[in-house]
């Protein structure tokens, strides 16, 4: 009898384990498509059934789809605009949290709604009105076009502030006592001891804005301020006749970063979205 | 107070000028005929949602908006809650399945694209070589006005289970194990504890999900536009690809203001409801 249920119990946990690697393979198999496209030869890449392990590596292809456009320079665009959006981002919520945590006014609790109010509204809706707007200022083909729009980080300010709520008031009195102001208490005392959630906010919001198409799409129009998904997504255009290993060269290079982030902190970022920090 | 207002200051700032002022701008300009760049600008009154009734194209985009957001969320969230019950299980290796399954949440929607409009290429895709054995024709997904929706589904739905996974598989560890042993002792059966238990003690994260979820579809750009660019004959054209085409492709910025308004109200009415609902029938 006990014998049994040991079998039906080791069942079980097979079954698991084929389901969920039927999934792993569902999830990670385009992945690997695509790295196995990006090292193949032209005629490999044309050929079915499909090769997934090429006769000979190229490497080459991606050296060809680095030159079939500026992609250093879409590198840089990438990495600047990313990085002041998170840096001012991050800044701007830190102020916001702070003032919504520990300093005291009237009318507190109807500016935090009038600011969640703003997580509802679609950014899609912005769009033109945005557009105009940097129009006007000539922030077009700039990088400040890119990031300002996006600096405003509502879930970010939110996160923050949680934190900031549940750090002892001893520790904000102790600051007090030792003549440190508000800015002062916010950089030594409060961000100090909130480093695991703002290390999820960081890459959280770095991922995003490295991944961001359609603003950087409308704001740009000259090649050389595309950022990478801008510049990924025109290479496919008729005008580049380049073959799909290049194509899949080109999207490693953007995928490449990020990836290599993720699978770092993999854990912190999936528990960080685990731990309802979407939610709100 | 001035030092609540400092701190405050650019965050409110910001918001107003790019997400507060844009309603009501986009608002002034659905009233007009404008083309972007001229600095005249024609008073239409109404007339760009009047437009919008008569639209057939949009009356495609909304259909084919409703169905992919449909679709999209019911699949990926039996999908996932199905995922997450596995992964709750005590079982080795369930970090590395998590993180694989999780991957394309923070995977660039273009990259995704691409690697996906190689895979439905209808000679040497990847797709090709798995429906042949099945005996399936070659069909090419992204140049058939029946396919290409379904395609884009197809991506959003991949794209999309790792998200909502996580979020079931933390509800899941939140139901305390207790209920499940007391259920085991009374000898109700895994499927009864599962429907009768388990679920309506995640309602609120599959209520979440749900209308996350559906207006995540109603905002969805990125795949749509670098797979199909909404064609064939707008077979998978959707919402704010069609929004952006106005504005930014046919530069009827008034017709497209329009679009940008009625989209905000009625994700705001979902997101009214969703307020209501939640206080009212989900079981905390």
């Amino acid at each position: 009898m006990k014998h049994h249920i040991n079998i039906r119990a080791l069942a079980s946990k097979l079954f698991t384990h084929f389901v969920l690697i039927i999934a792993t393979l569902v999830i990670g198999l385009p992945f690997v498509w695509m790295l196995s496209t990006s090292i193949k030869g032209p005629t490999e890449v044309a050929m079915f059934p499909p090769v997934w392990w090429p006769k000979v590596v190229r490497f080459d292809n991606f050296v060809t789809a680095w030159n079939t456009a500026p992609f250093g320079r879409f590198y840089v665009n990438s990495i600047v605009t990313a990085a002041a959006g998170v840096i001012l981002g991050v800044v701007t919520a830190a102020f916001a949290a702070y003032a919504f945590a520990r300093i005291r006014y009237k009318h507190r609790n109807f500016f935090f709604l009038v600011m969640l109010a703003a997580m509802m509204i679609p950014g899609q809706v912005a769009l033109i009105p945005n557009y105009v707007i940097l129009a006007k200022l000539n922030w077009i083909n700039t990088y400040q076009g890119i990031v300002v729009p996006h600096v405003a980080n509502v879930f970010g300010a939110f996160l923050l502030r949680q934190y900031f709520l549940t750090i002892p008031d001893d520790l904000y009195d102790a600051a007090q006592i030792d003549g440190l102001g508000h800015t002062r208490t916010l950089f030594h005392v409060a961000l100090p001891l909130s480093r695991p959630v703002l290390g999820t906010l960081l890459l959280y919001l770095f991922i995003q804005k490295w991944n961001a198409y359609l603003w950087p799409l409308i704001v740009t129009n000259k090649q050389n301020m595309r950022t990478l998904p801008v510049g990924l997504a025109m290479i496919r255009s008729a005008e580049y006749s380049i073959g799909p290993e290049h194509l899949m060269a080109a999207s490693i290079f953007v995928l490449m970063p990020v990836l290599i982030a993720y699978f770092l902190a993999q854990k912190q970022l999936i528990e960080g979205i685990a731990a309802g920090a979407v939610k709100g | 107070m001035w030092t609540f207002f400092a701190f405050t200051g650019p965050t409110f700032i910001l918001l107003a000028v790019f997400i507060f002022w844009p309603i009501f701008y986009s608002f002034y300009l659905s009233l007009f005929k404008w083309n972007m760049v001229s600095p005249r600008k024609t008073f239409l009154g109404l007339q760009n949602y009047k437009d919008m009734f008569s639209d057939d194209v949009f009356r495609l985009v909304v259909k084919n908006t409703l169905i992919m957001a449909f679709f999209t969320v019911v699949v990926k969230m039996a999908i996932s809650l199905y995922l997450a019950t596995q992964l709750n299980k005590k079982i080795r290796g369930s970090n590395f399945y998590r993180a694989i399954i999780f991957s394309p949440t923070f995977t660039a929607n273009v990259a995704i694209a691409m690697v996906w409009a190689w895979i439905f290429e209808p000679t040497y895709g990847l797709m090709r070589s798995f429906l042949r054995p099945l005996g399936l024709p070659m069909i090419d997904w992204l140049k058939s006005t029946s396919h290409s929706l379904p395609a884009v589904i197809i991506v959003l739905i991949w794209s999309g289970i790792g998200y909502d996974m996580v979020l079931f598989l933390a509800a899941l560890k939140n139901v305390p194990l207790e209920i499940y042993e007391a259920a085991i002792v009374d000898g109700a059966s895994p499927f009864h504890v599962f429907w009768k238990i388990t679920f309506p003690l995640i309602s609120p994260t599959t209520f979440f999900l749900t209308i996350t979820g559906f207006i995540n579809v109603l905002k969805a750009f990125d795949i749509a536009r670098i797979m199909t660019e909404g064609g064939p004959l707008n077979s998978s054209n959707v919402y704010v690809h069609y929004l952006y085409q106005n504005a930014f492709q046919w530069f009827r910025a008034g017709y497209a203001s329009a679009l940008a308004l009625v989209l905000f109200l009625f994700i705001m009415i979902i997101t009214l409801i969703q307020n209501r609902l939640s206080k009212s029938w989900v079981h905390y």
